[in-house]
């Protein structure tokens, strides 16, 4: 691996301080475009073995840091540091050994074949007049494999689709054989496939002891495959750490001013972010928004999905929300259960899980799961009942008399209809939409 | 095969082709003379140093050893008289001097269509032969004469000067670099070239020599034939001289590009890539559009304003040997300098004799709208 390799450890060595010092070490730095700030004091590190995952909003300067990392743009304060030393110091070609990067798009106007592509990736290690040696033959040949590419080796990079023109660059990166690999939207313009085994691979390559950083729009992504993450945004890193730590509903909107709900993707296991527009995007901004902004206690009564989705939408507004009764594993309950989680990690309320009410399915609802709800909806600013809860046909009927008296016990009831319309959930639950 | 073997195979043939054409190029004309015998004429001319002598002599206080190399030629066919003075001494040098025109143009064309990313760029693009053409058109219209008396130190006095010819030619290659590194300069910020920004600089040079010429020749009077012969582009009168002093300035620039050539296929990638890739960018930037703009510099120095043959030339080779600048540069230029002697053969060809670029452009353009209509053209 070239990350081991002599001329690293013994720069590493050189360097003086402790065993190696890291692929990529970002430390204060600042770019601005002429009289416009991008960013400022960004500091990150990219350990061997770790993929860092760069996320924020458009413009807040992913690619700008990416850009200072590898050396096309100096930055006006600051230090990029490749495996101890400081960009700056070294020369294009040395960069070139150090950084491979994966360009968001690129202009490839003259028909060259993709082979030849990828042999541009072993410039930095050629002499002017070297010919391939079979070092750099067996480099480009596994390149090729690794990113798919070998099938269409000899088509001309006119020819093939975006998607094949973005695995030609990760080919080309890979062929450089470098310790560390930038990626900038790698997976931007690639189907759902190709852009799992673009970073199922690229986590290999980490595993294996390489550094990688990742400019990532797509945060599910990011959160799966990453070690860290770094939210950049307002000119600056605004989070950074592992994904469950950074990618919580309070930090996600101040950083893309969205509101997003947090939950656990089932299958993976990592979290999964579903960002909202803001609710009212209309309302005013200012000091008269903010008591309409302000995070109000709020109690969803009622089940199943369209409950699910109004307590997402309502989380994701930032909003307290507890729910019950529900039978246990109702995907209502499961959400909740997410989103406080997602607010005890934001350094919130501890108890938050606590509030959620449910009793056993198919059986009489507890007398003091009852009374745990009654008291929820009691504390709360506003009860929701959603999926139709509380109509007056099912209150006719009788059938949901633990519903009816959390709904009873409640200052506020906003209802929403089966349909779980949540934009309506978050609208209703404003202090004055009904004139309050 | 490797990029240079397969350039190397391909220059192989194309140096054939420019043979076969220099050798029958070199038989047509007002004189019929077999190619055959254009072999053996050329043959006979050829020289080879066959020992040194030295006598002592001198005047002054220095008794300098005057050393000169004695040649023999190892070739004597008997040939007709005449037709050995045509060969040698009238065709060859006005067909070497086509071939390393042609040369030269193409390689210089080839790089700047890499350079520019743009298979429509030609040598011309960065106002060199706007310049050439400013410099040689003021010296056609303000004649000085450029001779002087040196008195060095051992030597003596020392004539020198320049033919009338010469003088068309140095201020034609002194107004092209004045003129390429003008344009360099304007586009030039804080250390960075950026090349849309080079590309405008051109044009906006270009317009401006473009009025100087024509205010030039509206001052011209007597000259004004002259000047229109320089600025269509000819090959006609060339002598021995112009052709050493060619040879000894294009090759080793053309040299340079070569060196650079596998720089310049990154370089096609954008420079913010390029960089990524180990490359140098603004040093390889600068050599590149310096070597460029010397070499065409030398190539209309002499000849004028040829147009198309860095254009089409380069298009052409890429068609058939790839975008790979190590395979392109060197066949493109072999290329052109086949392109430029044959155009020239028959411009002299005919009953009165044309100006070359009416034969380059009448040929070019048509084949520049073929490309135009049968090829997509990438990033225009």
């Amino acid at each position: 691996m070239t990350a081991d390799s002599p001329a690293l450890s013994e720069s590493a060595s050189a360097a003086g301080d402790s065993p190696a010092p890291p692929p990529i070490e970002v430390d204060d730095l600042s770019v601005s475009f002429g009289d416009v700030p991008v960013v400022s004091g960004v500091d990150l590190g990219v350990e061997r073995g770790s993929l860092v995952g760069l996320v924020g909003p458009n413009g807040a300067g992913k690619t700008t840091v990416l850009r200072a990392i590898k050396g096309t743009l100096s930055p006006d304060t600051g230090t990029v540091r490749l495996d101890g030393d400081p960009t700056t110091a070294l020369s294009a070609r040395e960069t070139g050994r150090r950084v491979a990067s994966v360009p968001q798009e690129t202009t490839l106007g003259f028909d060259f074949r993709v082979r030849q592509i990828v042999e541009m990736g072993r410039t930095p290690h050629l002499g002017r007049f070297d010919g391939h040696g079979p070092d750099d033959e067996r480099a480009v040949r596994e390149a090729m494999a690794d990113a798919g590419v070998a099938r269409f080796a000899d088509r001309s990079i006119t020819e093939v689709s975006g998607g094949e023109r973005q695995r030609v660059l990760l080919a080309r990166a890979l062929a450089q054989e470098t310790p560390s690999l930038l990626l900038d939207e790698p997976t931007a313009s690639l189907d759902v496939t190709h852009a799992v085994r673009t970073l199922e691979l690229v986590r290999d390559l980490v595993d294996d002891g390489r550094a990688a950083l990742a400019a990532i729009h797509d945060l599910d992504m990011a959160a799966r495959y990453c070690d860290r993450i770094v939210v950049l945004a307002n000119g600056g890193v605004h989070a950074a750490g592992p994904p469950e730590t950074v990618l919580t509903a309070t930090a996600l909107r101040a950083a893309f001013d969205a509101e997003a709900f947090v939950g656990e993707n089932p299958a993976t296991g990592s979290p999964t972010v579903t960002a909202f527009d803001a609710a009212h995007p209309d309302a005013p901004t200012g000091p008269d928004a903010s008591e309409g902004d302000a995070p109000r206690r709020v109690h969803v009564v009622g089940g199943g999905r369209p409950a699910a989705r109004v307590v997402a939408r309502l989380s994701a507004a930032g909003h307290v929300v507890s729910v019950g009764v529900v039978p246990e594993g109702d995907t209502a309950a499961g959400v909740a259960v997410d989103a406080a989680r997602g607010a005890e990690a934001d350094g919130g309320d501890a108890e938050a899980s606590a509030r959620v009410v449910t009793a056993p399915p198919f059986a009489p609802v507890p007398p003091e799961r009852e009374a745990e709800a009654v008291a929820l909806a009691r504390e709360a600013d506003v009860t929701v009942a959603a999926g139709g809860v509380g109509g007056d046909e099912r209150d006719a009927r009788g059938g949901s008399g633990v519903n009816a008296a959390v709904l009873a016990a409640s200052d506020r009831v906003v209802h929403v209809g089966t349909d779980g319309d949540a934009r309506a959930a978050v609208r209703g639950i404003e202090p004055d939409a009904d004139g309050q | 095969m490797s990029a240079w073997g397969r350039s190397a195979a391909w220059s192989a043939a194309l140096t054939a082709a420019l043979v076969a054409v220099v050798v029958v190029s070199a038989a047509i004309g007002p004189v019929r003379i077999p190619p055959v015998e254009v072999v053996k004429a050329v043959l006979n001319a050829l020289v080879v140093p066959s020992g040194i002598e030295t006598t002592s002599q001198g005047t002054g206080a220095l008794m300098l050893p005057s050393v000169t190399l004695a040649y023999q030629s190892p070739f004597a066919f008997p040939v007709d008289d005449v037709h050995q003075q045509i060969v040698v001494g009238v065709r060859l040098p006005r067909i070497l001097m086509a071939a390393l025109v042609g040369f030269a143009l193409a390689a210089a064309g080839t790089v700047m269509q890499g350079f520019f990313r743009n298979p429509m760029a030609d040598p011309s693009i960065i106002g060199v032969s706007s310049g050439a053409a400013a410099g040689a058109v003021a010296f056609i219209v303000f004649p000085v004469a450029l001779s002087a008396t040196l008195t060095l130190p051992v030597v003596g006095a020392v004539d020198v000067g320049l033919s009338y010819g010469a003088g068309v030619s140095l201020f034609a290659f002194v107004g092209a670099v004045i003129a390429a590194f003008g344009v360099y300069a304007i586009a030039t910020r804080h250390g960075r070239t950026p090349v849309a920004t080079l590309l405008l600089a051109g044009v906006a040079v270009q317009t401006f020599l473009g009025a100087v010429i024509s205010y030039l020749q509206l001052q011209a009077g007597e000259s004004l034939r002259r000047i229109v012969a320089w600025l269509m582009g000819h090959l006609s009168g060339a002598g021995w001289s112009d052709v050493g002093v060619t040879a000894v300035v294009v090759p080793p620039l053309f040299v340079v590009l070569l060196v650079y050539a596998r720089d310049l296929n990154v370089l096609l990638l954008g420079e913010e890539e390029a960089r990524g890739l180990g490359i140098a960018v603004e040093r390889t930037k600068r050599i590149l559009l310096g070597a460029a703009a010397l070499i065409t510099a030398a190539g209309v120095a002499f000849a004028g304003v040829i147009g198309f043959v860095g254009l089409i030339v380069p298009h052409m080779v890429r068609l058939v040997v790839g975008p790979d600048h190590r395979v392109l540069l060197p066949n493109a230029a072999l290329a052109g300098g086949s392109f430029l002697v044959a155009a020239d053969t028959v411009a002299r060809a005919g009953s009165t004799e044309l100006p070359v670029g009416i034969i380059t452009a009448a040929v070019g353009a048509p084949f520049f709208v073929y490309l135009l209509v049968t090829r997509e053209v990438h990033e225009l």
